[in-house]
């Protein structure tokens, strides 16, 4: 089970990790883009860390759409409608929830994912976030089936995801800034698909960290 | 790094608090979020056009809000596109209750977040149209990359679609002019030097003393080309002929339908220019570079069109569409037809642009 809290306490630690990582997903976006992904993703948690508090109470689905709406209105770029729209989605699918289920934080994953690529048009190659989230979630999902722990299959779906950003490397960018540069963008990491890998290693640890206090309780 | 500024952080609103003291008759801006609208909005009966993309390419677009023109720009953070609730609340502040043309310069980030806007707008029951724009010849294929970029036909675009709204045009007409703009419009740029966001405080890209960038885009992306500097003639003659050159171009493109409600895709073919044909020619600077240097490209634009059999008939000197300090320029051909030109010519009173009143 996946609690309103943890759900909290997961953007809240997000929050904090892309802070510590700005310069770093910036100085990637520069090899490859346009210098900005880092400190726009910074802009806008900092935003979800203002509107959470007054939402904090509220059902699951109610605190993933308030953080989409207000990433899509602060983050700009491609990452601000692609994020907003991937919580969004999310969110629509854990309406007056309080907690989720492995399935339903599947479920929820796999409709901000297929949000994300009915925005942006990417396809599993084009160097993208989506390069890293499509094995993740094949992960999660072959996990659940397995009737593994949802933070076990979490695990595997975080290797996977490293494992698809890392694969990003050799890939020639066909979405976003970055393809224009052709054969050039060869060799470097997508900035989006490191994002969105820091994202869901931040959910594993969310709910590691609870589990392990739960245990020790 | 060496500007004109007080706070980087202030950069975008002290320049939007100056143009609304300074043409208080053309135009006012709203915060929270952030749009520049026509004094006079919104006007009965009149479509509204609006535009917006990332801050540094003064005039456009805050620039050619006013009568004949936009009715509403969003301006984005240097160089970032602007977000959907800017576009959304300009939109309703905008609208007459005619509908809404966006005209959408083809970058992802932008075309991303007025695809956001034009969703909310439309579940708002406001009638809106999104037209692309993306004439940037240096980018050659559509398939592997986000596609053309969306450069100088944009400020001819945004003139005469504004002076079609202004003669009574309905939303559907005017997308299709617009589209019909966007297709006989190509562009190409190249660049002296880099430019400097104020927010990263150094040059963007490095460019040798004895280097310039051909086929650049208006962001400090790179180009297709990297090699030393050459005469204006020489560098007029690269431009002019990748464009006058430039072949069929297809690409699908996005728009959205207000008459379903939904988006529609859409095969288009820009057909090459021919023999006979005649143009509107926009010279532009990005910036740094001095309108002297303008006219010696005119003049050697205008012997290359001619030996083509093809004539310049309008045209458009200066900065415009600019890259914050960048130098360098961009060539645009746009192919007229009796309505462009009606347009073209039909009266403009913006800060950024204005003729006939």
């Amino acid at each position: 089970m996946t609690t309103r809290d943890e759900i909290v306490q997961w953007l809240r630690k997000l929050a904090g990790v892309l802070t510590e990582n700005k310069e770093y997903l910036t100085e990637l976006d520069s090899a490859i883009g346009d210098a900005d992904h880092g400190i726009n993703m910074k802009r806008g948690f900092d935003k979800v860390m203002d509107k959470l508090p007054s939402v904090a109470d509220k059902d699951i689905g109610n605190i993933l759409k308030t953080t989409g709406m207000t990433l899509i209105s602060s983050v700009g770029g491609a990452s601000g409608p692609l994020y907003g729209t991937f919580f969004m989605r999310g969110g629509m699918t854990a309406a007056a929830k309080e907690k989720l289920t492995g399935e339903e934080l599947l479920e929820m994953l796999q409709a901000g994912v297929d949000g994300i690529i009915q925005r942006g048009r990417a396809q599993p190659g084009d160097k993208t976030m989506v390069d890293a989230w499509l094995p993740a979630l094949a992960a999660l999902k072959e996990g659940l089936a397995d009737d593994a722990e949802t933070v076990d299959a979490l695990r595997d779906a975080v290797a996977a995801a490293e494992q698809g950003m890392k694969d990003t490397i050799p890939m020639q960018a066909k979405k976003g800034r970055a393809s224009y540069l052709g054969e050039r963008s060869i060799g470097h990491q997508d900035p989006g698909a490191t994002s969105s890998y820091l994202m869901l290693k931040t959910l594993l640890e969310t709910l590691d960290a609870s589990e392990t206090e739960t245990e020790a309780g | 790094m060496k500007k004109l500024i007080n706070e980087v952080d202030d950069v975008v609103k002290e320049q939007l608090e100056g143009m609304a003291i300074a043409h208080p008759d053309l135009l006012k801006v709203h915060f929270e979020p952030t749009y520049v609208y026509r004094a006079d909005a919104p006007v009965e009966g009149k479509v509204a056009v609006i535009s917006g993309g990332g801050s540094g390419h003064e005039p456009m677009h805050g620039g050619f809000v006013g009568m004949g023109m936009l009715d509403a720009a969003c301006p984005g953070e240097v160089f970032t596109s602007p977000t959907p609730d800017q576009m959304y609340e300009a939109a309703q502040q905008v609208d007459s209750g005619a509908g809404v043309l966006f005209i959408v310069k083809n970058y992802t980030g932008d075309v991303l977040n007025f695809e956001t806007a034009a969703e909310l707008a439309a579940a708002d029951g406001i009638a809106v149209q999104t037209i692309l724009i993306d004439d940037d010849v240096a980018v050659k294929d559509s398939l592997y990359t986000a596609g053309r970029r969306g450069v100088g036909t944009t400020v001819l675009a945004e003139k005469i679609v504004g002076a079609a709204a202004e003669d009574g045009y309905d939303l559907e007409q005017l997308a299709d002019l617009c589209r019909k703009v966007n297709q006989y419009g190509r562009s190409m740029g190249m660049a002296l030097t880099s430019c400097i966001v104020p927010a990263a405080g150094k040059p963007t890209f490095d460019l040798g003393e004895d280097e310039m960038e051909i086929g650049i885009g208006i962001h400090g992306e790179p180009g297709q080309k990297r090699m030393e500097v050459k005469t204006a003639d020489e560098v007029t003659s690269i431009l002019a002929n990748e464009i006058l050159e430039d072949p069929a171009y297809s690409r699908t493109v996005r728009e959205w339908d207000s008459e379903n409600g939904d988006w529609v895709e859409k095969e288009l073919t820009d057909e090459p220019y021919a023999e006979g044909d005649e143009f509107i020619a926009f010279v532009n600077s990005m910036g740094g570079t001095p309108v002297s240097e303008l006219y010696a490209v005119y003049l050697k634009l205008e012997e290359i069109v001619e030996e083509k059999g093809m004539k310049i008939v309008r045209n458009l000197i200066g900065p415009y569409i600019t890259s914050l300090e960048m130098q360098g320029m961009s060539i645009t051909l746009l192919k007229v037809d009796d309505e462009i030109l009606k347009y073209w010519d039909a009266p403009v009173k913006t800060p950024g642009l204005r003729w006939g009143t």
